[in-house]
């Protein structure tokens, strides 16, 4: 097990040095973002070129890269234009999209469970196609519109809620953003649970368990989720990562300040530094995801073991 | 067993946090402040070095410099200067009021002004208005094009005494001390030098307000500040501005009343707007125009009689249909280089582009079809897409055009991406056909309008026109001594546009603003940001 680990730990080196690369490539495509600091008005040649020397961006793509690299090893991310350093930025916006994320695991988890369990159970049935009608629903409407709807219902209509997050984005202000960037994944999370529970609800073990006697919660919680759980596990562990990183759209909506935030702005203003230093954490969340994942098969399933 | 108990707690601290959430309402409101709507600052706050309009709204609250522009005329008005005099539109002589302070208790002498005018425009600083102080003597000695700056300070500059310094220019301009309202030219605190990054965090200055909490790329807090000395005191008892990346949101809140003020509709809720907030919708001229540039730079375009092809394609662009379509009359068909928002005082004349700005589509195929077609048999129009929906008014200028030439493949549409890769490909003159330009006035001047824009080999002159006559009326506008005779010759030289066509103007932009019910006197000044010291609360 713990050479395993090891092993895994070691393959994420390269993955991180190849992403990395790719991503500064990329915004560095984009081509040069300091003309554009000036508004409408022509660039002042001499200062655009003092600033390209301050930002690195007089040097070939290489020795960019290079420098930059130099940088992240000593734990130094760079600068975005406004001045800030992007680990004070990262500082900020990270803890912000973690809750976030979590809210939405959570309402995944609790909800998607509870309704695949049910209409697992009761394949065929009004309830099984009531929840099938409601997930085909929900998987087909994109985010950007239930999130608008919604808050203009339950923000500005109603009244219920505020239709923005604050910038402290304290827990109760994120359940609506939560709900919203939670309601694709969830519509599958309950497709995977209800598929499973209605395919090992047949299984010879839950037949001998039914015979034994025992009653049904314990043959529902301990046998059949326990058995049933493993490709919800594997959904749910890699939708950390894409939750993290695809939150931007919701992030925009709620007015939260959080990674999307950042991303958004970054891209918008071809930092470099901002954008790839965001995205490799993103990456590093993804990969430790996985990782966790792949982990948490041999907790749940015995006869998975790693050497 | 335990697992079910455990996913039970789950769904009742989730049924919990819900309720909490619902009853919980709006966060702190606290009595008296305005909560209006921000954009992130792209470049760190210094007055020389904020060019675009988030920045310039803390600025606008935070300094106060020589001169202020008046909210509603845009007329420039003494604020901390006393007099400014000169004899030969050259050399002129400031002459500051006492009693001025920063919020910090330090005074405001000459000293503020002349340390912060040299600090802008060092080139060391890289501040971003640098060329704001090249009309000063000396400037290409602290801001050299290439190479170091053999001076640490601009030479024109002399301090007197306390409350008296001296500029000398390095040609005639009359109107000079009229510009001097702009951001750039602020005074800044010792504390801005001598400890710069904690300044930064919480900039010092000497308006209305000052900072009580900056939380960058989020949120800041003003509040007002009650020894301010000057005449223009904050109504309220202070400005929250909250960042929004998406002006929907801004819009949505507002209508839920969790904020006051958004100066910045968006599009999709044009239509809208006036049922939505009524008389608390505001839509006035801003000192924003948008042209179509030719590139001179392209002999195609340049050589003799091609100005009866650039004047006719203005003739076929319908430009009162495109506002009310696509834009809803938050533009204004222009009738000339300017703006209105500089009113008569500042030189704005309406008409002056003449016929050639009003949509006549067979006189516009006469003109072309005259000047001997469109170069190469067709047109290509470039911007950006990435704001501002020019996307939609490029197709609608284009099918103006086609109509009119009875061609539908005589103009077509290149957009490009971001704002950065077109600047980029301005600059390195890869244009060949008209390409939008944009420009936002610095200074309610007509000066502002031509002289950057059109005057040969100048800093924003993208498509390259040079014109001996326009530039000699331009020098001359300069040497006037009288602002109502520069203007009469700065629109003479308008009409020389009005005959070359460099550049069609399309529309004047305005600038536009919605508020809660909670506040009032909400106007917006000629540079489209809101007056925020003289709303009202309740």
């Amino acid at each position: 097990m713990g050479r395993y680990v090891i092993r895994r730990l070691l393959q994420m080196i390269p993955v991180f040095i190849g992403s990395t690369f790719l991503i500064f490539f990329m915004v560095y495509a984009l081509g040069d973002p300091v003309a554009a600091l000036f508004g409408d008005k022509a660039p002042d040649p001499a200062t655009a070129a003092r600033i390209r020397a301050e930002l690195y961006l007089d040097q070939p793509l290489w020795k960019q890269y290079g420098h930059y690299m130099g940088q992240i090893l000593g734990g130094e991310f760079g600068t975005a234009f406004n001045g800030q350093k992007v680990t004070e930025l990262m500082a900020d916006a990270f803890p912000v999209t973690l809750r976030l994320t979590l809210v939405a695991i959570a309402v995944e988890i609790v909800v998607g469970i509870v309704l695949g369990v049910l209409s697992g159970l009761r394949r065929g049935r009004t309830v099984d196609t009531t929840v099938l009608l409601l997930t085909l629903v929900v998987v087909s409407i994109p985010t950007f519109v239930s999130g608008y709807v919604l808050q203009y219902l339950l923000g500005a209509k109603w009244g219920w809620v505020s239709p923005s997050v604050s910038p402290e984005a304290r827990l109760d202000e994120l359940i609506l953003p939560g709900v919203v960037l939670a309601l694709t994944s969830l519509a599958y999370v309950t497709r995977l649970t209800r598929t499973s529970v209605a395919e090992n609800s047949r299984a010879d073990y839950i037949r001998t368990a039914v015979a034994k006697g025992l009653p049904p919660r314990r043959i529902i919680g301990r046998h059949l989720l326990r058995n049933s759980l493993i490709p919800v596990v594997t959904f749910i562990g890699t939708d950390v990562g894409a939750l993290m990183g695809g939150a931007i759209v919701t992030e925009r909506i709620f007015n939260i300040h959080g990674v999307g935030y950042q991303l958004y702005q970054g891209i918008l203003r071809q930092n470099s530094p901002t954008v790839v230093g965001f995205v490799t954490i993103l990456v590093l969340v993804f990969l430790m995801a996985n990782l966790v994942v792949d982990l948490l098969y041999a907790v749940l399933d015995p006869r998975i073991r790693y050497a | 067993m335990r697992g079910v108990a455990r996913a039970r707690w789950a769904v009742g601290a989730v049924a919990v946090a819900l309720v909490a959430a619902g009853c919980g309402g709006t966060a702190g409101e606290s009595k008296g402040v305005v909560r209006a709507s921000w954009g992130d600052p792209q470049n760190p706050l210094e007055p020389a070095n904020t060019n675009e309009v988030q920045g310039g709204k803390v600025l606008a609250m935070l300094f106060r410099g020589l001169k202020r522009y008046d909210p509603k005329s845009g007329a420039a008005e003494n604020m901390l200067a006393d007099k400014i005099d000169t004899s030969d539109q050259q050399n002129f002589t400031i002459t500051l009021k006492d009693g001025w302070t920063f919020s910090n208790g330090e005074k405001v002498t000459a000293h503020s002004f002349v340390d912060a005018w040299n600090y802008a425009a060092n080139l060391d600083n890289k501040q971003k208005n640098a060329s704001f102080f090249e009309y000063v003597e000396g400037y290409d000695k602290v801001h050299p094009a290439s190479g170091n700056a053999t001076a640490k300070t601009l030479p024109g500059l002399a301090v007197k005494d306390d409350r008296t310094f001296t500029v000398r220019l390095r040609t005639k301009f009359s109107t000079w001390p009229d510009t001097l309202g702009y951001a750039a030219y602020s005074p800044l605190p010792r504390a801005f030098f001598d400890n710069h990054a904690a300044w930064l965090k919480k900039p010092i200055g000497n308006g209305p307000y000052t900072i009580d909490s900056y939380h960058k790329g989020s949120a800041m807090r003003l509040t007002r500040w009650d020894a301010y000395p000057g005449p223009d005191k904050a109504q309220n008892a202070g400005v929250e501005l909250r960042v929004y990346t998406d002006n929907n949101t801004a819009y949505t809140d507002l209508q839920a009343n969790n904020l006051d003020l958004v100066d910045d509709i968006p599009s999709t809720q044009l239509k809208n707007v006036k049922k939505d907030l009524g008389d608390r919708y505001i839509n006035q001229p801003a000192g924003i125009i948008q042209t179509l540039d030719f590139p001179m730079y392209d002999p195609n375009w340049s050589k003799p009689g091609l100005e009866k092809v650039r004047r006719g394609l203005s003739m076929a662009i319908n430009r009162d249909q495109i506002t009310e379509q696509i834009y809803r009359k938050t533009r204004t068909p222009a009738t000339d280089w300017t703006s209105p928002a500089l009113g008569e005082a500042g030189g704005y004349k309406a008409g002056l582009c003449g016929d050639a700005c009003g949509y006549d589509p067979a006189a516009a195929k006469k003109l072309i079809q005259d000047g001997g077609g469109l170069p190469g048999g067709r047109i290509t129009l470039t911007s950006n897409v990435d704001t501002g929906s020019h996307r939609v008014w490029m197709d609608a200028v284009c099918n103006s055009i086609n109509n009119a030439l009875n061609n539908d493949r005589a103009c077509t549409v290149n957009p490009v991406g971001t704002f950065a890769d077109f600047r980029n490909q301005i600059s390195e003159q890869r244009m060949t056909g008209p390409f939008r330009s944009g420009w936002q006035m610095d200074y309610p001047l007509i000066q502002n309008f031509l002289q950057p824009l059109y005057y040969t080999g100048a800093s924003s002159n993208y498509g390259k026109f040079s014109s001996p006559q326009f530039d000699n009326l331009v020098d001359e506008a300069n040497a006037e001594s009288s602002a109502d005779a520069a203007n009469a010759k700065f629109q003479d030289a308008e009409k020389i546009l009005a005959d070359q066509m460099p550049a069609i103007p399309l529309w004047y932009q305005n600038g536009s603003a919605g508020y809660s019910d909670r506040i009032s006197d909400v106007t917006l000044n000629p540079f489209s940001v809101p007056v925020y010291e003289q709303i009202k609360v309740g």
